[in-house]
């Protein structure tokens, strides 16, 4: 049987780190033992950042840190001092969505909506590291999140279309995505 | 009185046009607010203790250390020492406390000693399940036994899928909070925002009247969240102990996947009897399935061919698991996967193509035979058919082998009861305001579309108030009955209102107000269309007062319907060495009536082929029938198919008079019925030999090369131990 210690006392004692998160430095306190995805949700009120397995299996909580996705289920936030945060909240600029925030609404890859931010962010990075990804490029970076309504082949046209306008393309969707199969 | 009908196709300004969801913004921005995300001040955390047992009695309960530890506010047992507990993961005992790590610690502080009972958890093997299995009564109609002698040719099969879970990526759960000691505010994941006061009311001893409840978006229910759960009163009992304060209590992903539902199992032995023509005159099937300790229904078998003689009995399986609730299109997935393998394999054994087959037999799907036929063209086109399609067995070189196969199927879909409060303001302003929600599918879209249409308005116009039960009431969101009501339901109330605004207004205009019509945001005569207001100036015209009006459904005028058909083709390749299956293409045509916003009900098809590839080739509960524990309640070992795994989706909606004729029917159900079968005969055109049970794991197809005889594939236990 495992000894159970009372914690709540221990638990006043609060970490207390400095980081940037979307672009401004923060400085937040909280229980030492919180994740990352908890820190944001619930320290920092940003709960953009969705609460799906909390084991690091369904990617719906990815953000970015220091500009690669990771999962902040999996994250200590105490880890996060000194170090660079992107969540949804802060992918538009200025009031103006990102392109692929722009594609994914516009062509229904979000549904239920609650995987896209993990899906954004990590599409994000793909972009960054790569303008002009094949299929199996975008499978293979977004193979971490998963979809249950499910948005697979918007999000896949929606990365490309993305893409293509971030690369200065005046790309619109493909005319089976606005008329349909006929 | 308003004439109560859809605007005629060349008047349409936004009806059945590809229009984005309206909350795409807000939820590609992080800024839409889900049910998990509600944090309320001074909100404490609720945890639930669960039953390690499948089966046992509860002998008794110490809840005294998780009472003194520091930070726990309150503790609820919620089944009493000598309760019977009928499946692992029910609920014992829940705490709340200031944060979730301490309500963790309470919870493991918590004694409960149980007696064990024996248990059933596994239901493939009929034989083994003893008094737990429930037989029916048998069902005959015609005179199956002459007709199987009659028979040219005669097929038996077996043939069956599990157990699988809803898996909704927010969790099932609420947030409950007091305000004094009779009004409840609840903040939950629902698929019925309109129903919960009621359900939660009673256990609770208050009215409903003094419950409120909200919602703005949910992330995912399919089924399985329609009603009010025993965690969710036990959130309002908890936060009544604490003296009011919030408390919440979302599942964790191990407890959404073991007991937040599940769609019940099918197994089936099939016998069909044909003509050699390909003429099916005899059905005989002997079915059965779980869900869970209380019933799952049964599938619908045969399932949309009435064959004229037949013969079937079901017997449903209690087993110590959790409960059936809703899957998307209850039952007939199983019934469809059930039917059309056994009639694809009938098929192959006539040499026939089974699209031959169907179409020959197509009479027998009774009222949609036309529609059938009219998308089993498009959809052969669409697939290049003829041109791809071979006898079973590719007799290509290689391990890779490559197969098609079709299915059909049906669903209701009819519009649920729906209430909305219309209000055009004297400043031009509208509302809608309806108790309903929106699972993702765009009902807030459709909704703004329909009031849009109404008022010749741009769509931004509208300023639409779901999502909250102090809203007119509206169903909830299963069975394809949503777009059917709220379309309905908002175009009685938008054509009600526009008319008193019409007589308002026609007096200014010198005529009667049957004259007038609403258009590109002008109040116009009909005769004249250059005489009239805007729409602004014609609503200046209404007064002090705003005009209200409530629409319902159902009501005058034909504005919905019951009834689609559907059809599906698949393209697989089988890996004959590794048994990995990959989906290459899906075609779907579907018809749902008059389509309100065709880029949202694309959506709804494109989602139900991929939750189609997800229980066709990955998902399945699997029990262990030792300790009688899910052995997979996660997202790593419960399989769903993720970006790679989908192939190439072509997805056809039915449009035009004959469609729109029939007024618009739901359309979340139809498309997630046929990928299962349509999967598995395209495995069993690649391979040569059926794999009985889904999903097509490369376990199951493997033993099925190997041992094509025998019955249910891999192993008695409904599942891939060696997968794990």
């Amino acid at each position: 049987m495992i000894k159970i210690k009372p914690m709540a006392e221990d638990k006043k004692q609060k970490a207390h780190i400095r980081f940037v998160l979307n672009g401004e430095t923060v400085e937040v306190a909280f229980a030492p033992h919180k994740t990352l995805l908890e820190v944001l949700r619930e320290d920092l009120n940003l709960t953009g950042t969705k609460h799906g397995c909390e084991l690091g299996e369904c990617g719906t909580c990815a953000v970015l840190v220091d500009g690669l996705p990771i999962l902040s289920c999996l994250a200590l936030g105490l880890d996060m001092e000194g170090r660079e945060v992107t969540t949804i909240e802060g992918m538009a600029e200025g009031g103006c969505l990102h392109p692929l925030q722009v594609t994914f609404a516009d062509l229904g890859a979000a549904q239920c909506g609650y995987c896209s931010p993990g899906f954004l962010l990590t599409a994000k990075e793909l972009l960054e590291r790569n303008p002009a990804p094949t299929r199996d490029e975008i499978r293979e970076a977004l193979s971490g999140n998963l979809c249950r309504c499910t948005g697979y082949i918007k999000i896949y046209e929606a990365v490309e279309l993305a893409a293509a306008r971030m690369r200065g393309e005046e790309a619109e969707p493909a005319r089976e995505i606005i008329h349909g199969y006929e | 009185m308003a004439e109560y009908k859809w605007p005629e196709p060349e008047k349409r300004s936004l009806i059945g046009k590809r229009i984005s969801r309206v909350d795409g913004p807000a939820k590609v921005s992080g800024k839409a607010k889900y049910t998990y995300d509600i944090k309320r001040p001074d909100m404490l955390y609720g945890k639930v203790l669960r039953s390690p047992h499948a089966h046992a009695k509860i002998v008794s309960i110490d809840t005294s250390a998780a009472e003194k530890m520091p930070g726990v506010k309150a503790v609820k047992v919620i089944q009493e020492p000598g309760t019977e507990i009928k499946w692992a993961g029910d609920e014992i005992v829940a705490v709340a406390a200031v944060d979730e790590p301490t309500a963790e610690d309470a919870i493991r502080a918590i004694k409960v000693t149980y007696e064990k009972l024996p248990h059933l958890v596994v239901e493939e093997d009929l034989s083994a399940a003893g008094d737990n299995a429930k037989p029916a009564a048998e069902q005959t109609a015609g005179e199956p036994e002459k007709a199987f002698g009659e028979a040219e040719v005669i097929v038996e099969g077996f043939y069956g899928l599990p157990v699988i879970t809803h898996c909704c990526l927010e969790s099932h759960g609420s947030i409950s909070e007091w305000e004094g000691d009779q009004n409840l505010l609840v903040h939950i994941s629902t698929q019925a925002v309109s129903n919960v006061a009621n359900q939660i009311g009673r256990p609770l001893g208050i009215p409903a009247a003094n419950v409120r409840v909200k919602q703005d978006h949910i992330g995912g229910g399919f089924g399985s969240k329609f009603q009010v759960d025993r965690w969710d009163v036990t959130a309002a009992q908890l936060s009544k102990m604490a003296g009011g304060k919030p408390v919440k209590i979302m599942l964790e992903r191990d407890a959404e996947l073991m007991v937040a539902g599940i769609r019940p199992s099918a197994y089936a032995r099939v016998k069909v009897g044909a003509k050699r023509d390909g003429e099916i005159i005899a059905w005989q099937s002997e079915s059965w399935n779980t869900g869970g300790s209380g019933g799952g229904g049964s599938p619908p078998l045969p399932y949309v061919f009435s064959v004229p003689n037949k013969h079937t009995q079901h017997t449903g399986i209690a087993t110590n698991t959790g409960s059936a609730r809703a899957w998307r299109a209850p039952n007939h997935p199983q019934g469809c996967l059930v039917t059309m393998s056994a009639l694809e394999d009938t098929a192959a054994r006539l040499e026939m193509d089974p699209l031959d087959f169907f179409l020959k037999n197509i009479e027998l799907a009774g009222r949609f035979a036309e529609v059938y036929r009219e998308e089993f063209a498009i959809a052969a086109d669409l697939m290049e058919w003829k041109k791809n399609w071979h006898q079973r067995g590719a007799k290509t070189a290689g391990p890779v082998k490559r197969g098609l196969g079709l299915s059909l199927h049906t669903w209701g879909g009819g519009g649920h009861g729906s209430n909305c409060d219309v209000i055009i303001h004297p400043d031009g302003s509208v509302e809608v305001k309806m108790g309903t929600q929106d699972l993702g599918t765009g009902t807030r879209t459709a909704i703004m579309m329909v009031a849009a249409e109404t008022f010749g308005l741009p769509l931004e116009a509208i300023k639409l108030m779901i999502g909250d039960n102090q809203f007119p009431t509206s169903g909830a969101s299963g069975g394809s009955t949503t777009i059917g009501g709220v379309s309905a339901s908002t175009r009685r109330g938008t054509l009600d209102a526009l008319e008193q605004l019409f007589e308002k207004v026609a007096p200014s205009l010198n005529v009667q107000p049957a004259d007038l019509e609403a258009v590109a945001g002008r109040i116009r005569v009909k005769s004249d269309p250059r005489r009239g207001l805007s729409w602004k100036e014609a609503c200046m015209k209404i007064g002090g007062t705003a005009i209200t009006t409530r629409g319902r459904n159902p009501g005058p005028g034909t504005l919905n319907s019951s009834g689609v058909g559907g059809v599906q083709m698949a393209d697989v390749s089988v890996d004959v060495e590794t048994g990995i299956v990959r989906v290459n293409k899906v075609v779907a045509v579907q018809d749902c009536g008059l389509i309100i916003d065709l880029k949202t009900a694309e959506s709804q098809v494109y989602g139900a082929l991929i939750m189609g590839v997800c229980y066709a080739l990955y998902e399945e509960r699997i029990m262990d029938a030792r300790t009688g524990r899910m052995l997979n309640p996660n997202m790593e070992f419960y399989k769903l198919a993720g970006l790679g795994d989908i192939g190439e989706l072509v997805v056809h909606m039915m449009t035009g008079k004959a469609y729109d004729e029939r007024g618009v029917i739901g359309l979340g159900e139809p498309p997630v019925i046929s990928p299962g079968a349509a999967i598995s005969n395209a495995v069993a055109n690649a391979v040569g030999v059926r794999v009985p049970s889904l999903p097509l794991t490369p376990d199951r197809v493997l033993a099925a090369l190997q041992y094509p005889d025998r019955e249910g594939g891999s192993s008695k236990n409904g599942g891939n131990d060696a997968g794990i």
